[in-house]
């Protein structure tokens, strides 16, 4: 078992296409570290220079906004599901 | 002809070919529509808007599509008027209201982002259409890929009003009622997207889609012949409107079309839904997402996508921002009915009190001029009023009871005389 993540489509083009790769890690912030040791150059588009989650991107575990969680400290585990999402428009 | 060079992503300014594309792929920055101003300069002046269609396409060359417009034909160009009676009531000289209350065919400013959006969808090849929506875009999806003749998928949170529910289903799409927020409902349709090849007119085409609200803009600048209102107070849910009526002035300046473009926006949001509001309240640097609890739905985005633009033009143009509450909001409606005969929806509500809260404030200058956009129907938003504006008189079809029914209000008012 492991995280599934899911991919959004501008990213996909460095998971060879996939639109969800699984990962180890027991935080989001080591869930990403994993991610980029399988994707490299992966989480230099999610993050900034200095590690930071860039502020357009959203992450979700299982459904929730990491914001109303503990941000990238927030825990996950076997079989969870992340989301990457891109900030959208409203309607 | 088009006059689009491409997009551009809105963070780090790296370019990109006029297609699908919605996110920079390097910083996830959205990507706006880039334009070749030299060119539209000399076509776009005062006097060739004598011969042009009353319509938002009157300001086609300044909209992303490459042929002519096959959506909307109907839509914008929206009353504009000088609001004598509010004004008097809120103590302000120059009051402005524009009313895309009663824009056609479905009766909010979502006909304008839809109209450019599906145009596009249809140059781009798509055959279905989509959005995430809190209602009016629903609609207006709803509405204009009927008569454009494209399949639909309309994805709403379950909660909505009535109105606004059946004011999508009679164009018969596919409705999905989600059980959540609208945050969720727009998380669900990023994953559907990537999944199915549809235009979702908010977030694939999106790009394209926003600059249809530029036209609100503009039409305010030309109806007030050629000029911009000293302060605009805008409702705010996702915060694209606020930025778009910004980039509207500056293109207009730019062009020649105006001579200043100094204008303060004031943001409005419900106290129950307010991200972008407390972000400019707090000058914070980052805008917190919330979870929405206000009568005003159609405001009810707790993760605004463009909550940190929004921010900066409020910001930069020395603007500021005010938040309603729920019983404000119905009182602002039923104000806006009673002095100007415009029924809007509980997000004009939200825009009015917000802006009356901001001139007794003295952030607003009572002697300056205001525009108030109003947005949206009332008509889809029938709830909140109930059991908030009395009843109607009960009467027997008879001369009798109707004097004895009105009889205080009857006393002192004089008759025709004798009847013959």
């Amino acid at each position: 078992m492991a995280v599934t993540v899911r991919i959004p489509t501008p990213l996909q083009r460095l998971t060879n296409g996939q639109g969800e790769v699984q990962c180890e890690g027991s935080t989001v912030q080591t869930l990403l570290d994993d991610l980029e040791q399988r994707y490299p150059g992966i989480k230099a588009r999610i993050c900034d220079e200095q590690g930071k989650l860039r502020r357009f991107v959203n992450i979700f575990v299982n459904e929730e906004d990491i914001r109303f969680l503990q941000g990238d400290a927030t825990a996950v585990k076997d079989g969870d599901e992340v989301s990457i999402i891109p900030a959208i428009a409203g309607g | 002809m088009s006059h689009v060079i491409g997009l551009k992503c809105r963070e780090c300014g790296r370019l990109y070919p006029k297609e699908v594309i919605f996110v920079c792929e390097y910083c996830f920055g959205s990507v706006e529509v880039d334009y070749d101003y030299d060119a539209i300069r000399k076509v776009l002046t005062p006097a060739s808007f004598a011969t042009r269609p009353k319509s938002l396409w009157r300001y086609r060359e300044l909209l992303p599509i490459e042929g002519e417009p096959t959506v909307g034909l109907t839509s914008g160009f929206t009353p504009f008027f000088r609001a004598e009676r509010l004004g008097d009531a809120l103590g302000v000289r120059e009051l402005y209201i524009k009313d895309d209350s009663v824009s056609h065919p479905t009766l909010s400013f979502k006909d304008r982002v839809v109209s450019v959006a599906l145009t596009r969808a249809k140059e781009l090849g798509f055959d279905t259409v989509a959005c995430a929506s809190t209602g009016n875009l629903a609609n207006s999806v709803a509405a204009h890929s009927a008569r454009a003749g494209l399949k639909r998928y309309i994805f709403i949170p379950a909660d909505l009003e009535m109105g606004k529910i059946i004011a999508s289903l009679i164009y018969q799409p596919t409705l999905i009622a989600v059980e959540g927020t609208y945050d969720e409902v727009n998380r669900l349709c990023a994953e559907i997207g990537a999944k199915y090849p549809w235009a979702f007119v908010n977030i694939n085409i999106r790009p394209y889609y926003a600059e249809g609200s530029k036209t609100y803009g503009y039409e305010i600048a030309e109806q007030m012949g050629w000029r911009v209102p000293q302060h605009i107070v805008i409702p705010a849910a996702g915060g694209s409107l606020i930025t778009k009526i910004a980039k509207a002035f500056k293109e207009l300046k730019l062009l020649g079309l105006l001579r200043e473009a100094k204008t303060k926006l004031y943001c409005a949001q419900a106290t129950g839904c307010a991200p972008i509001v407390n972000t400019i309240k707090e000058r914070s640097d980052i805008v917190k997402p919330v979870k929405p609890n206000t009568i005003a739905k159609s405001l009810a985005i707790g993760n605004p996508a463009d909550g940190y633009y929004a921010t900066k033009a409020v910001l930069d143009s020395g603007g500021a921002a005010e938040s309603a509450s729920d019983d404000e909001i119905v009182e602002a409606m039923k104000l806006l009915a009673e002095t100007e005969g415009v029924f809007t929806e509980t997000a004009g509500g939200v825009t009015l009190a917000s802006a009356k809260k901001l001139i007794e404030q003295g952030i607003i200058p009572r002697d300056e001029s205001i525009v108030i956009c109003i947005t949206g129907n009332g008509l889809k938003t029938q709830e909140p009023l109930m059991n908030r504006l009395g009843k109607a008189a009960q009467i027997k079809p008879s001369l009798a009871s109707f004097e004895s029914t009105l009889a205080d209000q009857l006393a002192g008012v004089p008759t025709r005389g004798t009847r013959r």
